[in-house]
């Protein structure tokens, strides 16, 4: 069926046909005749990653088996279960994902195909360092794949953004919690160089953390910040112990608002807002797990906030040494006037192997930004030379905007990445629209 | 292709060789445009402007001769002008177009049959190519050079301006045609601008220069705007225009 895709930013839409293939022998089929085609799961990647304008998309809902979970905690599911799926039947268990996104509706599929990196990442790495196994189809064959079975196929699958081809299934190492809550430290901080100070100094003690920096605020309070850290409740710390799985919301924003709504007044109100009601200091205290790692999942499409002309994210990182860049963005952006919501800031430990993974040992930061100030792809632009200057790169993720004239710099394994794409794809069938903004079909 | 901005990355202008094609075109490429095909009627001036486009950014170029007084070469043009961007073509531009003497054209039919056939026959059969082509590619954007002589036809520039009259209401109903294909059409219709081809006209109100009027469309292209107007006050200008009674709107513009 004809569909017209977009992203969770809601910017560039485009149509395709949709398919929703349920065994590997239909993929495989469409994959080895289709000239233009792409895999998609939930569409919360920001930008154009799962969609291909004129082409074949393949909505990867069909594959959506969870096998047993072991005692060990692995379990191999189709790569068309969400997290919000996998935590239903795996919580009651005492399992955990290793890795979550900041929500609970993405497909594993796309978990892999971005490398996503969650609060834990400064300990923990990305979602591929959990990944066990995986089935991958390619235009020229079914693939089972682990990091010593074609370990080259296997971490280039890793950040690919499905330019690999379609993942039918992954083996996932799963994470041991004796309770649904997390216990939380909350701290305040009056400016960045606080904040970032604090997380030095403290991160490697709890397994996630997360600061939340208003990027709008200038003067002596530019880059005030919540730092929030937590650890998975044992039994021992909670009196009724429970494992209950998130529950799914209720709310949703029911139709799309004006553009505009989301203006630099409305938003400074709101971060106004958060800080004002946010505790100095606060330890311990106890969050379900949804509230913790998905609390924008409590309003269903709020993307449609952003009005009609949609919003971007721009998410980068750039390594320890160069700090001091995450200042310099912020100052910038503080000083241009963009409205943009809380940023996240967060530490990245170790890469992963794979040649388009996106964190780097370092900083990341990401900003939401509504679409409409006209200065505001300029200050992207000039964003990108920070970020590039810094040996840093933007995320794909949750990139609607990057000139192909960028990847190589801040990919700079791309033309390896290519070289792979080749062999297991040499008509450059695998293809998408951020594949062709970014010139990384191979075509 | 487009990115979030609505800033295209590979971009066909055909006409492409005007005052007001190249710098839009400079404007282009700046941002993201970095295959530019460029069709005209002079191969030198095709060649200044690509090698232009390249000083601003782009890194692909080529260009397309052709003669917009034959209809019948339209579909080809395109056609080749699409095999030489080799990949999706985000951004079309139709900056096709004649002005000329109408008192020299007037009394003359086959003069006044050239400025219909290079305004609105060749832009035509162009845009049934076009639409076939960016339909089946699923999403790309057309940009159409109209003109606000179109909106209240000028005594002393009928041919011209009945002409764009005809394309620009032709778009409009092209442009809903193409609802929930992908694709979607943009007018552009500026005022008195100062080019080539308007040399030795008075400057009446509301006259701009090429590069107001590029960044005009840039932003229009940004926001998507069915109708782009430059200065965008004619909008509000021409509300009131159209609907003067003849003998003051002769007043008006025959000063
Ligand atoms: C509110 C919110 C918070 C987020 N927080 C984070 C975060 O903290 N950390 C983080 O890393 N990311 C985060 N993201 C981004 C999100 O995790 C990724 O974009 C993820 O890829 C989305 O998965 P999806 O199933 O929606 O995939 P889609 O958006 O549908 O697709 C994303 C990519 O995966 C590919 N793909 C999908 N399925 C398959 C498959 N079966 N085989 C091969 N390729 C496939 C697609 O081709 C596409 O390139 C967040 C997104 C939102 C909306």
């Amino acid at each position: 069926m004809s569909e017209h895709l977009s992203g969770w930013g809601r910017t560039t839409t485009s149509i395709a046909q949709v398919q929703r293939p349920s065994d590997e022998t239909a993929v495989e089929e469409l994959l080895a005749q289709e000239p233009n085609i792409i895999a998609r799961g939930l569409g919360r990647s920001y930008g154009d990653a799962a969609q291909v304008s004129g082409g074949v998309v393949l909505d990867n809902r069909g594959f959506d088996t969870i096998g047993p979970i072991g005692a060990d905690g692995i379990v191999t599911l189709g790569g068309g279960v969400s997290i919000d799926q996998l935590l239903a039947v795996s919580v009651p268990l005492g399992w955990f994902v290793p890795v979550t996104p900041g929500t609970r509706q993405v497909s594993i599929g796309g978990a892999v195909a971005a490398d996503v990196h969650g609060k834990n990442h400064h300990l923990d790495g990305s979602i591929g360092a959990h990944v066990l196994a995986m089935r991958l189809v390619t235009p020229t064959g079914i693939h089972s794949l682990s990091p010593t079975n074609d370990g080259e196929l296997f971490w280039a699958t890793l950040g690919a953004m499905g330019l690999t081809g379609f993942v039918t299934s992954v083996t996932l190492q799963l994470l041991r919690i004796e309770t649904d809550q997390v216990l939380v430290d909350t701290d305040r901080f009056g400016d960045l160089d606080a904040v970032m100070a604090a997380m030095i100094e403290r991160d490697e003690e709890f397994r996630y953390s997360v600061a939340w920096v208003d990027c709008m605020t200038r003067g002596s309070h530019m880059g005030r910040a919540i730092l929030t850290r937590g650890v998975h409740a044992t039994r021992a710390d909670v009196n009724d112990a429970t494992l209950r799985p998130p529950r799914s919301s209720k709310l949703a924003v029911p139709f799309v608002a004006p553009s505009g709504l989301l203006n630099s007044l409305s938003v400074k109100a709101f971060n106004e807002a958060w800080f004002r009601t946010s505790p100095r200091h606060q330890e311990r205290e106890a969050h379900s797990l949804s509230s913790f790692f998905h609390p924008l999942d409590g309003l269903r499409e709020w993307n449609r906030l952003y009005g009609k002309r949609g919003f971007v994210q721009y998410q980068f990182c750039v390594p320890h040494d160069a700090a001091e860049t995450i200042t310099n963005a912020i100052e910038y952006l503080s000083t241009s006037r963009v409205p943009s919501f809380l940023a996240v800031l967060k530490r990245f430990g170790p890469a992963s192997p794979g040649p388009l993974s996106f964190p780097q040992p370092g900083w990341t930061l990401a900003l939401d930004l509504p679409v409409g100030p006209s200065i505001l792809p300029e200050v992207l632009d000039a964003l990108d030379e920070m970020v590039l200057s810094a040996h840093g790169r933007v995320y794909f993720a949750k990139d609607a905007r990057l000139g192909p004239d960028k990847v190589n710099a801040m990919y700079p394994r791309t033309k390896e990445f290519l070289d792979l794409k080749q062999r297991i794809d040499p008509d450059h069938r695998l293809t998408s629209d951020l594949a062709r903004r970014l010139q990384l079909s191979g075509k | 292709m487009d990115n979030a901005f609505g800033q295209p990355q590979t971009v066909i202008v055909l006409g492409g060789s005007s005052d007001i094609a190249r710098e839009l075109t400079k404007k282009l490429c700046a941002a993201r445009a970095h295959t530019v095909v460029l069709a005209g009627r002079n191969q030198s001036l095709l060649d200044e402007a690509a090698s232009e486009a390249k000083d601003y950014g782009a890194t692909t170029t080529d260009t397309v001769l052709f003669d917009a007084q034959d209809p019948s070469n339209a579909a080809r043009v395109v056609t080749e002008a699409f095999e030489k961007v080799g990949e999706h073509v985000d951004l079309v531009v139709i900056a096709v177009g004649l002005l000329g003497d109408q008192f020299e054209q007037e009394d003359d039919a086959e003069a006044a049959a050239r400025v219909a056939t290079i305004n609105f026959t060749w832009p035509v059969a162009a845009l049934a190519e076009l639409r076939r082509r960016l339909v089946a590619q699923g999403s790309g954007r057309i940009l159409v050079m109209s003109s606000v002589a179109s909106i209240r036809i000028r005594r002393n520039a009928y041919l011209y301006g009945g002409a764009k009259a005809g394309l620009d209401r032709l778009c409009d109903g092209l442009a809903d045609s193409l609802s929930g294909t992908g694709v979607t059409l943009q007018l552009v219709r500026p005022g008195v601008v100062r080019t080539k081809m308007t040399a030795g006209l008075p400057d009446i109100p509301f006259t701009t220069n090429a590069d107001d009027l590029a960044r005009t469309i840039v932003k229009g292209l940004a926001s998507g705007d069915r109708v782009i107007w430059s200065p965008p006050i004619l909008r509000y200008a021409f509300a009131v225009l159209r609907h003067l009674p003849k003998p003051v709107w002769r007043k008006v513009v025959d000063r």
